[in-house]
């Protein structure tokens, strides 16, 4: 078809020479080409041949009449506009009908009007070429919507090589997310640490689309790099706000709720910065504690007022937690009203199967006639006595003969230092150049951390952890452990570290020392061992872990053993 | 949704109403708002016709907040709904914004 809006191609169809001549005159006057058949067969096949613009059909005439020839070459044209004006000296309006019921779109009477004749075929004209416009224009968008859809697909796959799926498989774990939740901002990690604590970050960037995707990369990036290496939630925090403040716009951000469970001892640590209340469902008196944001969202603040502060819940087994991006609670109806958090504790209150938990809400949400939004994420995590095992080994590059075997080095953490600072991921990073110590890397970071958490909590900063034996004190214990932190300017922990070698293996000796009071060792290691309480687990731990665990006559110093070999 | 503006008589204080839906469909107007005055300048928000509030709108208000000077920015959120101030506490905007 040529495109030349002025300048159509129109076929002439009637039976009558003497019309035929007529109509051709008037129409090649206005500069159109001009085609003739003399009946509804000749008219198809002219049509098929030259593919008129425009056609001008006599409605009577032998062979096939015009209202089977618009029918067929209606059919032929497609979704592309070919104007069919019958010509007509038929006037009942049944008759007229018939004309546009075949397909015609519209009709001029005999004897003709050259003026009208003009008028109608401009019209139709226009008529075709916007239709022209819009298949083009669709055609258009389905072609940068396939482009999209690819390109999304592709940069799904990129990201979830960087993002993998982490530990989300775990059997405590279950979760709800669109797979295209990336480009709905959301995202879900989790992780072991290497002393077997699970970290998981439920985040929900601003925006949609790619720009909501772009920053997802560098975060899981760091949350799982810091997370390997043994960084806390605090320190993996702020490196994550300080990476987004640094990259993102600043109309962008990314509300989010890190969680770190700590399963052998019970409780979770939490920071919820701008998503909706997540909730920690007991087990044992169904009572729901929520999660509160108490934070601005990742990516807003600078490093300088950038609060890392975190809550610490006890978590007893067959307890839940339970995270949700704002898609439940914002999800509306026709009415525009929202699912809100009142229809969400009621889902609660119904819920009966823990385990189905998540598809009653989904059930909520389709009951309530909420348009099915993709930004629905959900996710709930079950208290169990051990983590999944295997947590995935790191592979190590080097190959080993330069493994460090004779040495010891004593490590003084002061006051000032100790607030902020973190020393345990790059003790464990030197620690784990003994090749020896590698297989056991798990154990050794655990005690590592249960020693210098007790030299730092009821050392240094004194706190005593029979406060813990309820949930309020619970509550106050860390209190006062983030009050005290914060004040700290004197004290000390030493870390001192001795390997030897020993036959074709090894032995690591570990000292913790810190410049507290000091407790009576025999009477907390008489203790018999905790079932429920909430405190108490962490010698417990120490001395299953290791092979030799003492402690020095003033309690001020604990000493462990890691044989290999 | 609409946005419009009033500068107080002695051209000191920039008020911006927001109505409707304040979501990323008030992107340009509610940056053209304030894109003609400095950080000299205080702030009002008044939010008493919006009747909701996304995080695309959380995101124009640090664009006005880093607009008005970042840290120094003086903006107050007044008027707010009930609906509104949820929104601001979950994200805890009142930790950067004056509120009421």
């Amino acid at each position: 078809m040529q495109p030349s809006s002025e300048h159509l191609c129109i076929l002439i169809a009637d039976d009558s020479a003497s019309d035929r001549y007529l109509l051709s005159t008037i129409v090649s006057r206005q500069g159109h080409e001009v085609l003739c058949a003399a009946n509804g067969a000749e008219a198809v096949a002219a049509f098929e041949k030259h593919r008129p613009h425009l056609i001008l059909m006599d409605a009577l005439m032998p062979v096939m009449d015009g209202f089977d020839a618009a029918r067929r070459i209606k059919q032929l044209a497609g979704e592309a506009l070919v104007p069919i004006i019958f010509l007509t000296s038929l006037t009942e309006g049944e008759a007229l009908a018939r004309c546009l019921d075949a397909g015609g779109d519209d009709f001029i009477a005999k004897p003709y009007n050259h003026v009208v004749l003009t008028a109608k075929i401009k019209a139709m004209n226009r008529l075709r070429l916007l239709q022209e416009t819009v298949l083009q224009q669709r055609d258009l968008i389905s072609r940068h919507h396939e482009y999209l859809l690819n390109e999304q697909r592709v940069a799904k796959e990129v990201f979830d090589q960087v993002a993998h799926s982490g530990c989300l498989n775990a059997s405590n774990i279950r979760y709800l997310q669109s797979p295209y939740a990336l480009f709905n901002g959301d995202l879900l990690l989790a992780t072991y640490t290497p002393a077997g604590h699970m970290h998981m970050l439920l985040g929900d960037f601003t925006g949609h689309g790619l720009p909501a995707a772009v920053g997802a990369m560098p975060l899981a990036e760091v949350f799982y790099g810091m997370t390997a290496k043994g960084f806390g939630l605090a320190e993996t925090l702020r490196e994550m706000n300080a990476k987004l403040k640094r990259i993102l716009p600043v109309d962008m951000f990314c509300c989010a709720t890190l969680l770190c469970v700590n399963f052998k001892q019970r409780q979770v640590e939490v920071w919820n910065g701008g998503l909706p209340d997540g909730y920690l469902l007991s087990a044992a008196t169904g009572e729901r504690t929520a999660l509160v944001s108490r934070h601005l969202p990742l990516g807003v603040l600078d490093s300088s007022s950038f609060d890392d502060k975190t809550e610490v819940y006890p978590f007893a087994c067959n307890d839940r937690i339970f995270l949700l991006s704002d898609g439940v609670v914002d999800t509306s109806n026709r009415q525009e009203e929202l699912f809100g958090v009142q229809r969400l504790h009621e889902v609660f209150a119904a819920n009966r199967e823990p385990h189905l938990l998540i598809g009653e809400i989904q059930q909520a949400l389709t009951e309530f006639g909420g348009q099915a939004r993709d930004d629905v994420s959900m996710v709930e995590i079950l208290a169990v006595e051990a983590p999944d095992p295997g947590t995935q080994g790191v592979i190590y590059s080097d190959s080993g003969t330069s493994t460090p075997l004779d040495w010891s080095a004593t490590f003084e953490f002061r006051g000032s230092t100790i607030r902020r600072f973190n020393p345990l991921p790059y003790l464990l990073q030197l620690l784990l150049e003994v090749h020896g110590l590698r297989p056991q890397s798990g154990a050794l970071y655990s005690v590592l951390t249960e020693l210098y958490s007790n030299a730092l909590e009821h050392g240094v900063l004194g706190l005593d952890s029979s406060l813990k034996n309820d949930a309020v004190g619970f509550a106050r214990y860390y209190q006062l452990r983030a009050e005290r932190l914060a004040n700290l300017c004197d004290g000390f922990i030493r870390v001192h570290v001795q390997v030897v070698p020993v036959g074709e293996g090894g032995l690591l000796t570990l000292q913790v020392e810190d410049s507290g009071p000091g407790f009576n060792v025999d009477t907390i290691l008489a203790l018999p061992p905790v079932v429920d309480e909430l405190y108490g687990r962490g010698l417990a731990l120490v001395r299953e872990l290791s092979e030799q665990a003492t402690w020095s006559a003033d309690g001020r110093t604990a000493c462990v053993e890691f044989a290999w070999g | 949704m609409s946005v419009t503006s009033e500068l107080s008589p002695d051209g000191q204080q920039l008020t911006i109403f927001v109505s409707g839906r304040f979501d990323f469909a008030s992107h340009q107007d509610f940056r053209a708002a304030y894109e003609g005055l400095g950080s000299e300048q205080r702030y009002v928000v008044d939010l008493r016709g919006t009747h909701y509030l996304d995080s695309s709108a959380l995101g124009m208000l640090l664009l006005l907040r880093d607009h008005a000077g970042g840290e120094r920015a003086r903006i107050r959120l007044v008027n707010c709904t009930a609906d509104v101030i949820t929104i601001l506490t979950i994200s805890n905007f009142s930790k950067l914004f004056q509120i009421g």
